[in-house]
């Protein structure tokens, strides 16, 4: 007879699936019994003596909405489109995500999670837009058994279609030294002889805006805001004149200039001097808004930043110094060389300074880390004199006469492997004096002391430009547009700092200003108490009453000082000591016994149970 | 040689003719973009300062009344329609889009105590001092014929305030007693009373609509349940509450406007303390109207002034004066959002832009994507201290700014005193109680 359970009493059934029950947990039940070791914080963790068994973690988070599970690529069309490759996300991603562990209260949270979810959406939408671009990066190959840099210009003019061949061309020109800058947009080019020469014209199709002589040495020219203007520095001041050579201003605080560069987005108009002198001048209200003394001596190489706006000076010493017009104290000092700077230039993205020495070597520095150490070295067999980095990287450098490009800046020069060999190299016909990449093109300008050379460099330009940023094919009317657009949103020259995105940011106190504050409390002065008394009645009381009254007031104004700088100071104390006990554990060791030590109270005995 | 250059075809970047667009290619890549974060700061400045430029709220003057504004009533279905009264028993129905008085008659011996429409629009019913309750048709008559009520109601109670259900035909009032009624009938349906002398503002909850509240001279506000026979709960302050406005949206909170300058948002299931207390006025609160989006409410004040507050934030988003405005009695929001009307003192009807530097007209999208692109940038530099100066700026007339400077002194030196006695008495004996629980007395079920 089997024995059969007794009615009323059911077989013990298994608990009720509850919806938190994660399903590892429901489905094996021998390894319910083993607990995970939930791991301590970092900080937390005690490292000294015992192992903590880690355990794969079977909890498994709950997602906060139950995910559905997705149809099988149902529709193939659309699963293609919300692919984005990720090298493309990064590339237009801002940054990484704010964590949102650190928030505090839930409903900050949630905002921060779901602002994150829309920067993601915004991401990947101007990612998708990439299919929009119409053009795509000029390149150069070299057949089996030729080295790129084999290849004259007269053969790649050949190899290409007329447009790009008519880029190339040369000038003769017989004032001496030339220096030169393109404009913005890239289609403009703006040349300026050592002996007074000037001349601005449309290099693209060849039409000429201006052409006269100053009758005084020129030292340096340089593009304003649209390419109606610019500004030339000449013996003694600076002059700006319109695109038909009429001369608009003469401005007579900015003296014995030598270079001269533009800040587009702040329209400073940025000049160093002959005495080392470093000014800005704000060209829409004429306003000179920085004017000091770098101690730098003889300022001939100058370059900003187009990332941040910060003005980088390279000096005799082989110190590359970083200004910014309201901070009269260089904001950083790079150590680039040991003997004397020839060159230097600021890629375009900001992310490389690249600086060549007396020394024969140019280096290429992280210009936002700011490390001692280079990120790549060229070794010559005679100093750069002149640098230049184009929009996609590429750099370009002259040796006097001769002239090499790279295609990556960061692999450094040398002979041995040939990927590291220069992509183009040319020899000019006289000493090289500017050297500049056209924005937007693949045409790398060369001023030389004889004329100018327009060289064509495949790959070298940004292929696909943003026609509300720059565009070379605007009309007057477009023009007039942006730089009406241009000057609303003029940036402020206090906002010139190293890091550019500091305005968006929390402003929370550095660990040096924290360190500064704590040092500051023990060297405090009790502020000077002023007080005025309040007017009595004709015979309340005299003077020597009111004064008598002040002290009073005084001292317990005093005494509540003291008394608060004490309470921050022992804070401090005891952060400090308890840090210090907490770093070396051990118990103090005994003071040696006295004879004195009798007369002390006995510690109590303990009871033995 | 393998070789190819940027070479642009001219024809995919130049328009064609002058009827076209202009070809603007974009390139979202942000090394094009440099400067990115100052570049947007400013931009944000920018806008908060146009912002304030363009700030002109007031729209029109609706002049016609030959007396003070006392009430008013918003048709539910009409945006353009507009229903006044003022002290002398004139009702005025405004046509707001072409801002006219559309029809005038007289309703009441004395004050218009209170108008409202019914739920479909089709009839005005008015409350005033010679205890009656007359019902109009929102239809003016035919010409020649005269302005003759619907129906008369003659009521054994004066009576203050009226409120209309959302839902129903029933509508009540409240003056010495709240009573209920039907629109069929000539009898209250039923009369609650809760031993206070006068009930002064009544007011339907627009979603619950079984719920009522009223503000009583007792200082008190009393939840009243139509379906029950007795009030439900009461909660008293220190001050006389004026006015009272359910928020649509949220309809479990209601703002009552307080004679000590302050209003006060009560959640009904919490009447202990206020949800939020909301300053800035420095007189008595005469009317509240919600937006109808919840988010916001408008308030009249005694000190010639009315004041926009977000519902959740405890100081005003916006401040409305002009020189000839006088005492404001009422406030009202449109139902379509945009406009907030105020009555004042000086039997003007005003018209103001419920969003100061709004566009009124046609805005085209290119326009609208701006606004939208400002909008957005002003939020995300709020916290800049420049552009939270700016922005938070407003000029207030001089006797405003002498009587907030005032009660800020009084308020201070109420906070050293209590902080010397504080500092005089045993710990613990002299609590800190916070600004909400100062003001509500006691509850009562």
């Amino acid at each position: 007879m089997s024995k059969v359970p007794p009615k009323g009493r059911a077989k013990p059934k298994a608990p009720h699936k509850r919806y938190f029950d994660t399903e590892s947990a429901a489905a094996d039940g021998d390894t319910a019994g083993l607990q995970p070791v939930k791991l301590k914080r970092k900080n937390q963790q005690n490292f000294v003596g015992d192992f903590i068994k880690m355990q794969k973690q079977s909890k498994v988070r709950k997602p906060l909405r139950p995910t559905k599970v997705k149809a099988e690529a149902s529709d193939p069309a659309e699963a293609q489109k919300s692919h984005v490759p990720p090298e493309l996300l990064a590339k237009y991603s801002r940054g990484e995500k704010v964590e949102a562990r650190g928030v505090k209260t839930r409903h900050f949270k949630e905002q921060q999670e779901r602002r994150e979810v829309y920067l993601d959406y915004a991401t990947e939408q101007a990612a998708r837009t990439e299919l929009l671009l119409q053009e795509t990066a000029g390149q150069l190959g070299a057949d089996d058994g030729e080295i790129t840099a084999e290849y004259r210009q007269e053969q790649i003019a050949e190899n290409v279609d007329l447009q790009s061949a008519a880029k190339h061309f040369s000038l003769q020109m017989e004032f001496g030294p030339y220096t030169m800058r393109y404009s913005k947009n890239g289609r403009h080019l703006l040349l300026g002889g050592r002996r007074g020469h000037v001349a601005a014209f449309d290099w693209v199709t060849k039409k000429l805006h201006c052409e006269f002589n100053v009758m005084e040495s020129v030292a340096d020219v340089q593009w304003l805001h649209v390419p109606t203007m610019y500004a030339v520095a000449q013996k003694s001041w600076v002059y700006f004149y319109d695109k038909k050579g009429t001369e608009l201003h003469c401005v007579k605080r900015l003296t014995n200039v030598n270079r001269l560069d533009f800040l587009p987005y702040h329209f400073l108009l940025a000049a160093g001097n002959s005495s080392g002198y470093a000014s800005w001048l704000d060209v829409s209200i004429g306003e000179l808004v920085g004017n000091f003394n770098t101690g730098l001596g003889d300022i001939r190489i100058l370059r900003h930043n187009p990332s941040n706006g910060v003005l980088c000076v390279g000096g005799s010493r082989g110190v590359v110094s970083m200004w910014s017009p309201k901070v009269r104290e260089p904001l950083a000092k790079l150590l680039c060389h040991s003997t004397a700077m020839t060159a230097m230039t600021v890629d375009p993205k900001g992310q490389h300074l690249v600086t060549a020495g007396l020394d024969r070597t140019v280096k290429v520095w992280d210009i936002r880390m700011l490390n001692d150490q280079p990120l790549a070295l060229f070794r010559l067999r005679l100093p750069a004199n002149e640098l230049d980095v184009s929009q996609r990287g590429m750099l370009a450098l002259s040796q006097g006469t001769y002239l090499e490009t790279y295609t990556d800046l960061l692999s450094g020069g040398g002979t041995g492997d040939r990927s590291k060999l220069p992509y183009l190299r040319q020899r000019c016909d006289a000493f090289v004096h500017g050297l500049r990449f056209c924005p937007y093109e693949d045409v790398l300008g060369v001023s030389t002391a004889k004329g100018f050379h327009s060289l064509l460099v495949p790959g070298c330009g940004e292929p696909n430009y943003d026609a509300l940023e720059d565009n070379p094919y605007e009309t007057s009317k477009q023009r007039r547009e942006h730089e009406v657009h241009a000057l609303l949103e003029k940036i402020p020259p206090e906002l010139i700092t190293l890091d550019p995105n500091e305005i968006t940011g929390v402003d929370a106190p550095t660990l040096q200003e924290k360190v500064d504050a704590k040092r500051q409390l023990f060297h405090l002065k009790p502020p000077a108490i002023r007080m005025n008394s309040r007017r009595k009645m004709k015979g309340r009381g005299g003077s020597a009453k009111a004064s008598r009254n002040k002290q009073i007031v005084k001292d317990i104004k005093r005494k509540e000082f003291i008394a608060e700088v004490r309470e921050a100071k022992k804070g401090v104390i005891r952060q400090h000591s308890s840090k210090e006990a907490g770093d070396d554990a051990k118990p103090r060791p005994k003071p040696p016994r006295s004879v004195l030590d009798r007369f002390k109270p006995k510690p109590q005995k303990k009871h033995k149970t | 040689m393998k070789v190819k250059m940027i070479s642009r075809n001219p024809d995919n970047y130049v328009r064609e003719t002058k009827l076209q667009q202009h070809k603007m290619p974009r390139n979202y890549d942000p090394s094009l973009h440099p400067l990115e974060g100052p570049r947007e700061y400013v931009r944000a400045l920018n806008a908060t300062k146009l912002d304030r430029v363009f700030a002109k709220p007031f729209v029109c003057n609706l002049s016609g009344h030959r007396d003070g504004v006392s009430c008013f009533g918003k048709h539910p279905k009409l945006l353009s329609t507009l229903a006044t009264g003022a002290y002398d028993g004139e009702v005025r129905i405004w046509d707001l889009a072409n801002r006219v008085s559309a029809r005038s008659f007289v309703a009441h011996n004395g004050f218009v105590r209170g108008i409202a429409y019914a739920k479909d629009g089709e009839r005005i019913f008015t409350v005033g001092d010679d205890k009656t309750i007359k019902v109009w048709n929102s239809q003016a008559p035919e010409v020649g014929e005269e302005e003759e009520p619907v129906n008369t109601i003659l009521s054994r109670y004066g009576m203050h305030g009226i409120s209309h259900n959302r839902k129903d035909n029933s509508f009540a009032t409240c003056g010495e007693v709240c009573a209920i009624w039907d629109e069929q009938h000539n009898d209250p349906l039923k009369t609650l009373k809760w031993g206070v002398d006068t009930l002064h503002t009544i007011s339907y909850n627009p979603v619950e609509t079984n719920v009522l509240a009223c503000c009583a001279s007792d200082r008190s506000i009393i939840l009243y349940d139509q379906r029950e026979a007795q009030p439900l709960r009461k909660v008293v302050l220190t001050m006389k509450s004026n006015k009272l406005a359910w928020n649509p949206m949220e309809a479990f909170n209601f703002t009552v406007a307080n004679e000590d300058c302050n209003l006060y948002t009560f959640d009904t299931r919490k009447l202990q303390t206020p949800l939020k207390v909301h300053f800035d006025h420095v007189s008595a609160v005469t009317d509240v109207d919600y937006a109808p989006t919840g988010k916001e409410f408008v308030s009249a004040s005694y000190d010639k002034t009315i004041r926009i507050y977000h519902a959740h934030q405890s100081h005003s988003r916006d401040i409305y004066h002009t020189k000839r405005m006088q005492h404001v009695v009422c406030c009202a929001w449109s139902l379509d959002n945009r406009y907030i009307f105020s009555g004042s003192d000086e039997m003007n009807v005003r018209m103001w832009k419920s969003n100061a530097s709004e566009k009124l007209g046609i805005i085209r999208p290119r326009e609208r994507t701006n606004f939208n692109y400002q909008e957005a940038l002003k939020e995300k530099y709020a916290a800049h201290p420049q552009i939270k100066r700016i922005a938070r700026h407003r000029q207030v007339p001089r006797h405003v700014l002498n009587a907030q400077r005032k009660m800020r002194a009084g308020k201070e030196k109420d906070q050293v005193k209590e902080a010397n006695v504080r500092k005089h008495s045993k710990p613990g004996k002299v609590p800190y109680v916070s600004e909400k629980k100062k003001h509500v007395l006691k509850e009562e079920v």
